[in-house]
């Protein structure tokens, strides 16, 4: 079957720094759901706002990025923002900074929702509600009405999510998508991202620092680490991960009835990034 | 040491009953978690107990003093807070010197290069980290930071709102350590918010279980790996924590 999403060697380099923030990235995505899992710094996010073509000012290169029938090295701005927000979208991390701070929070899914699909405002309003509904926002009429800074943490986050999936789209990179929830929650907003793959086929690219996350609820699983991919695994084999950082980083979670010393750390090494400087 | 009791908190925003009746002890020394809906209220009680919002009712006593009764200065070496977000907590044009020495300025401290340095140290970075502004910092560096500061004035009591939630693991094991020793060295009080049972289980003494605004149970470290909860929210947060674990 054709990928959804294709990538073949892609690097980014911010302007202004001497660096790659992302090198030799390689992956291709079909209806199923793939995490990306690493440190704080490693990449995660820029390989995602490299596919969303998110990134004014930064080099961004490759041998092959297409989406569905759609070159994405290629293809004019004016196209591109056909596709942005409609067949594919991105749940940006930071769900506080990404919302207009003077917009009431349900205002803004449904003028984002009529920037694609035509909806008279009556419609967009009752389309939004049913997706706060179905994000298990309590009281959708009410949070409709707040601005950004009268919703918790997690009400943002999942403002954030409620618009991404207004559209329908064919592909969702999900960049932290739960990690300010309480865990009934994440495992509702999971399985409503799951059910979305199962259901109507879409790829889901999941980025997250969570590894009981990635272990439960996806396919497959990139680390990264320094920019790079150093191991790739299938989710439900990542506790025999082979890579000294990924069973760092398995080794440095706290468990429910762990023993409460101190936790391991990372020790890093240079010889983890191939081809340095 | 001193220990923190809340009584009777509650605060109305607009229409909105944010939190009704809330209630509850920490012992000096203790790490309390606070754990529960999203929404429910959890960060709401920590800016009214800390008075960064002041419109409320009821009590919240530091040792024997009620914090309406301290002026701001005494309040600020009473208790300080560090919240969840690395990135937005430090200003992006200020250096780390400026974010350590400017509580000191304000508090007419002496020694302070002493104090900085030694603040720095406590969180396990080098003195020369004075120098560096936010963006030439690894996250969990910043979180040191917002740490450190917290640190500068000698407090009793830290309100932690989900410090490593915008951490990588092996960044939160970091500052979980951190957190965990300087308890120990200096008799923190701690009252903890996450959403991670593993982090309360091996951080926290005792825990509540909070949704809409009000606590449903408070419960000890253990009662979480045998989900003894008895109150039907608490045992499903519990239960669906074990889930996502993978430990039953
Ligand atoms: N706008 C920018 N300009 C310059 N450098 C940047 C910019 N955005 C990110 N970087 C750098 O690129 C690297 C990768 O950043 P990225 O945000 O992709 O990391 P991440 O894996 O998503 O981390 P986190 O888990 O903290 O979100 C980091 O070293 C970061 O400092
Ligand atoms: N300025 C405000 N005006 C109106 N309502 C507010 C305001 N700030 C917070 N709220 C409401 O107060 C409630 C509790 O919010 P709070 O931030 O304390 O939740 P929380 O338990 O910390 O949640 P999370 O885990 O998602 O961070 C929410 O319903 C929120 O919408
Ligand atoms: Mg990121
Ligand atoms: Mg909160």
């Amino acid at each position: 079957m054709e990928p959804i999403l294709s990538v073949k060697n892609l690097g980014v380099r911010y302007g202004g720094s001497a660096e790659w923030a992302v090198r030799g990235v390689s992956f291709d995505l079909g209806r199923e759901r793939l995490g990306i899992v690493g440190e704080s710094g490693s990449g995660k996010s820029t390989v995602g706002r490299a596919i969303l073509r998110l990134l004014p000012g930064a080099e961004v290169t490759a041998d092959r990025m297409r989406f569905e029938e759609l070159d994405l090295l290629d293809i004019p701005e004016r196209r591109m923002l056909k596709v942005r927000g409609a067949r594919m979208s991105m749940i940006l991390q930071d769900p506080k900074f990404s919302l207009n701070p003077i917009e009431r929070c349900g205002d803004q899914i449904a003028e984002a929702y009529r920037t694609h699909v035509r909806a008279t405002k009556r419609k967009a309003r009752a389309k939004t509600l049913e997706m706060l509904e179905a994000v298990q926002i309590r009281e959708p009429e009410r949070v409709y009405d707040l601005y950004p800074h009268e919703v918790s943490g997690g009400m943002g986050q999942r403002v954030m999510i409620a618009m991404m999936l207004m559209t329908d789209p064919d592909l969702v990179i999900a960049d932290e998508p739960t990690s300010a929830l309480d865990v009934t929650v994440r495992l509702e907003v999971l399985r409503i991202l799951d059910g979305l793959v199962r259901e109507r086929g879409i790829g889901l690219v999941m980025i997250s620092h969570d590894l009981n996350l990635v272990r439960n609820f996806c396919d497959r699983v990139l680390i990264m680490y320094a920019g790079q991919v150093v191991e790739v695994l299938d989710a439900r084999d990542l506790d025999q991960a082979t890579h000294p950082y990924t069973q760092g980083l398995i080794a440095a979670q706290p468990r429910i009835g762990g023993d409460r010393g101190p936790l391991p750390v990372l020790q890093r090494r240079d010889s983890w990034v191939e081809g340095a400087a | 040491m001193k220990p923190v009791s809340v009584k009777n908190l509650s605060i109305t925003l607009g229409a909105a009953q944010i939190l009704p009746d809330v209630s509850f002890d920490v012992a000096a020394g203790e790490c309390f978690g606070l754990v529960g809906e999203s929404g429910s209220g959890k960060s709401t009680v920590l800016r009214c107990a800390s008075m960064l919002w002041s419109i409320w009712d009821g009590e919240v006593r530091i040792g024997d003093q009620s914090v309406r009764d301290m002026d701001v200065m005494e309040r600020c070496r009473t208790l300080q807070m560090v919240f969840q977000d690395p990135y937005g907590s430090l200003h992006p044009r200020q250096s780390v010197r400026t974010v350590l020495s400017e509580p000191l300025a304000i508090h007419g401290l002496d020694n302070r290069q002493d104090r900085m340095k030694a603040a720095l140290s406590d969180v396990g970075l080098p003195s020369e980290f004075l120098d560096r502004f936010p963006h030439q910092m690894s996250g969990g560096q910043r979180q040191r930071v917002a740490i450190a500061r917290a640190l500068i004035l000698e407090p009793d009591v830290l309100f932690l709102d989900e410090p490593t939630s915008a951490l990588d693991v092996s960044v939160q094991a970091e500052i979980l350590n951190l957190l965990a020793r300087l308890r120990q060295e200096k008799g923190f009080t701690y009252i903890m918010v996450s959403h991670d049972l593993a982090v309360v289980d091996h951080m926290c003494e005792r825990f509540a279980v909070m949704q809409s605004g009000r606590i449903v149970e408070v419960l000890d470290r253990d009662d979480i790996v045998a989900n003894r909860a008895k109150e039907p929210y608490a045992r499903e947060l519990i239960g669906a924590s074990l889930a996502y674990e993978q430990v039953v």
